[in-house]
């Protein structure tokens, strides 16, 4: 165990000396000083029309959302035709309609859940044309957002937030493709392939036949991890051995999942000029990480009572990769549901009742804690919003951010994007219970049931991608209910954070007096926690309770179902 | 919104032949230069067949052979179509099937490993505890030594990861062809 923990305690050093490089090469790269591909950029704004000229909030969300639009048709037509296009070894059909859907709607929110599985119903054309192209821009619509956001909170009585398609475009290449070309080297190095084969067929030992599925692995892998995508190649995601190889293959995977989330405080803090900024927030955000790593080993390492002195260890090794043990496998979930990742190297549906609990309770505070590239961070930046108005009516005072006073309108949009989450989790899955849709879904019978429904609805709200995977989510109902959870949960925050931002970026900045509530230092950042773990996680006590809670009160008491 | 169909129109094309074609071709192209046996998935041969690839698992129910986890595809290790189990912690049919010595592959308790599908139902590896448990079935069935047994699988070992987390593991394949070569 204590290896364990050293392990943990190394990873996270390593990830704050990630973050705190990446963040003032994030910040070249959006001031417009990094320049390397100057004649490509060029090219594609003179193509596209695009003159660099500055856009207000609702030209910034507008173009967003034209730009979701074109990525969602393509994606849909590509699915729905991928019989007539090439690269289609194995020879398969149209995706099924509201599969399609579902599928573009994922990836086009940055979510990849995925309601199929890979190697056995998408062409290496879908594969590279479609989905690894959502891939790198729904990520860099994220980064882009994000962005936008931090520049409203630096500028001082500006009108635009900066040009989408110039941060689209220079989030892709100067922070994405370099660190995916790099990502799949490493990967293959490791034995990830990257083939146009389709599948090999061996002769094993015992004589019988095996047909081994193939394909272009590891440059989808790189992104879908760096850009925290989580849509695998194969159905079995990051824990396929061909899709995570070796004990460097997982933690460089992690590295890439939390690399950029991780580096976003630093490039805020950079930005408003102030690092104490940005360091508080990033403290935030390691705090509760390692609580819920904790959290989750512990659950894990206690292993089940069901089966003492049936197995040896107790711990339950039901979808665990032997390679990677007890250590590395909690990792990667913590890793992959603290960010909206969703990749999974374990089937989470396997998990201890209160091991299971974690990554759900990592989504429903809607993925803050570093989360998803960009979206982690505008996140953030709305409970950050919510944590000085709080502190402002603690002493009295009109509350202000970085000089910005946060009045009515700001703190309205602010609580708007609360009733996301509870929205997209608790509504649907009421409806999806009363109209009859789950119970033909879930897998197992008791609690594990409620969690498993609760789960998906939870991983497309939250567009995170990872699944209970014994729910069966590949029905008409899902497909579509499910996809319009990823939406509301992409647009909901989207489109009220970038409204904050035009407002703030309006606003001139006051001056700091003796009066001031901080936004650095300990006492912020306790209270920023705080806030998110009352504001975020009260709402949901009583569906946990009901279900990993009530599961794991059965188990103790020998219950299974 | 109009106005913006224009940029994302051209965005989408110029990124779909960047981002979908030309990326995922030169890395193909590159690493098939570099590293062909890794990218064409560290296949296996034995005197010019195929046997499998190094990376992924194949069943064995022989008792001659080294013995790999439970697979939950439908045929054990299918590779063309990964999956676990996803059978939750408090499944009754899931305790059912680690109850049932045959399954279980022995009397309890056994190593967890040995009685449990692995996530992907393709695991490679078993751990080193689970796999010396074996070797006097298979020095039986073979009628060698024990000890050539357990040095065709401490031939095939690999950890703890970095050298200190988790614990020693065996390539299942990997030992089973070090068992079939010919004593040199």
């Amino acid at each position: 165990m204590a290896a364990d923990l050293i392990f943990f305690a190394l990873f996270l050093a390593g990830l704050t000396l990630l973050g705190m490089a990446l963040g003032p090469w994030m910040a070249r790269v959006f001031t417009g000083g990094v320049r390397f591909l100057a004649p490509i950029e060029a090219a594609l704004y003179r193509a596209a029309g695009v003159t660099g000229q500055g856009q207000g909030w609702r030209a910034y969300a507008a173009a967003v959302l034209a730009f979701n639009a074109a990525g969602f048709v393509l994606l849909y037509l590509i699915l729905r035709l991928q019989g007539f296009l090439p690269f289609n070894p194995q020879g398969f059909g149209a995706m099924e309609a509201s599969q399609a859907f579902n599928t573009a709607v994922s990836f086009m929110t940055n979510t990849n859940w995925q309601s199929y599985g890979g190697e056995t119903t998408v062409s290496h054309f879908s594969q590279m044309a479609g989905l690894t192209v959502q891939n790198f821009v729904s990520a860099a619509t994220g980064i882009a957002v994000a962005v936008a956001v931090v520049r409203g909170l630096a500028a001082r009585s500006v009108a635009d937030l900066g040009n989408f398609w110039i941060d689209l475009t220079r989030a892709t290449l100067y922070l994405l493709l370099p660190g995916a070309i790099l990502i799949t080297l490493v990967l293959v190095w490791q034995g990830m392939p990257q083939t146009l084969a389709g599948s090999v067929t061996a002769t094993t030992l015992e004589g019988a036949r095996q047909v081994i599925a193939q394909g272009p692995v590891a440059s989808q892998a790189a992104i879908k991890m760096l850009g925290t995508n989580g849509g695998g190649f194969f159905n079995a995601n990051a824990a396929h051995p061909y899709e995570n190889a070796t004990a460097l293959t997982n933690l460089v995977q992690i590295y890439a999942i939390l690399a950029i989330p991780a580096a976003f405080p630093f490039f805020f803090g950079h930005m408003v000029g102030d690092r104490r900024q940005g360091r508080a927030i990033f403290a935030a955000m390691s705090v509760m990480f390692v609580g819920v790593l904790l959290a989750a080993y512990f659950a894990e390492a206690a292993g089940n009572p069901l089966y003492a002195g049936l197995t040896d260890p107790g711990v339950g090794m039901e979808g665990k990769e032997t390679r990677f043990g007890l250590a590395q496998t909690v990792l990667f979930v913590v890793a992959t549901t603290v960010a909206s990742c969703g990749a999974v190297n374990a089937m989470h549906d396997s998990l201890m009742a209160l091991g299971g609990m974690i990554p759900l309770f990592n989504m429903l505070l809607g993925e803050i804690i570093y989360g998803g590239v960009g979206a982690g961070f505008y996140g953030m930046v709305l409970y950050v919003v919510l944590t000085v108005f709080i502190a402002g009516l603690m002493v009295g005072r009109t509350p202000e951010w970085l000089g910005k006073k946060i009045e009515p309108r700001e703190m309205k949009l602010a609580s708007l994007t609360l009733l996301v989450m509870p929205v997209g989790v608790l509504v649907l899955s009421a409806l999806s219970i009363l109209t009859g849709n789950a119970q033909g879904s879930v897998q197992d019978a008791g609690p594990h049931g409620l969690t498993e429904l609760i789960y998906a609805y939870t991983s497309g709200t939250a567009n995170n991608g990872s699944a209970f995977a014994g729910f069966g989510a590949n029905t008409t109902w899902h497909n579509t209910m499910i996809g319009l959870a990823m939406l509301v949960g992409r647009w909901g925050y989207v489109i009220p954070v970038l409204a904050i931002a035009g407002g703030l970026a309006a606003k001139p900045r006051a001056p700091e007096t003796a009066g001031t509530f901080p936004t650095h230092g300990l006492s912020f950042t306790v209270l920023l926690v705080v806030t998110i773990l009352i504001v975020g996680a009260l709402t949901f006590l009583p569906v946990l309770a009901l279900g990993p809670i009530a599961e794991h009160v059965s188990i103790a008491a020998g219950q299974a179902f | 919104m109009i106005p913006q169909l224009r940029p994302a129109l051209v965005m989408m094309g110029a990124f779909t032949v960047l981002l979908g074609l030309a990326y995922p071709l030169a890395m193909t192209g590159i690493t098939q230069g570099t590293m062909p046996r890794q990218a064409d998935g560290s296949l296996v041969t034995r005197g010019g067949t195929v046997v499998g690839s190094a990376l992924i698992g194949q069943s064995f129910t022989r008792p001659g052979y080294l013995h790999p986890r439970p697979s939950a595809t439908d045929p054990a290790y299918d590779a063309g179509s990964s999956t676990g189990s996803n059978l939750g912690p408090s499944s009754a049919a899931l305790l059912a099937q680690v109850r049932d010595p045959a399954t279980a592959g022995g009397p309890a308790p056994v190593p967890s490993v040995m009685a449990t599908a692995s996530a992907s139902g393709l695991d490679p590896h078993i751990t080193l505890r689970a796999a010396l448990r074996q070797v006097d079935r298979i020095a039986a069935a073979r009628g060698v030594p024990p000890a050539d047994v357990e040095a065709a699988i401490r031939g095939a070992v690999t950890g703890p990861a970095f050298g200190f987390v988790g614990e020693p593991i065996v390539n299942v394949l990997g030992a089973n062809l070090a068992l079939d070569a010919p004593k040199g």
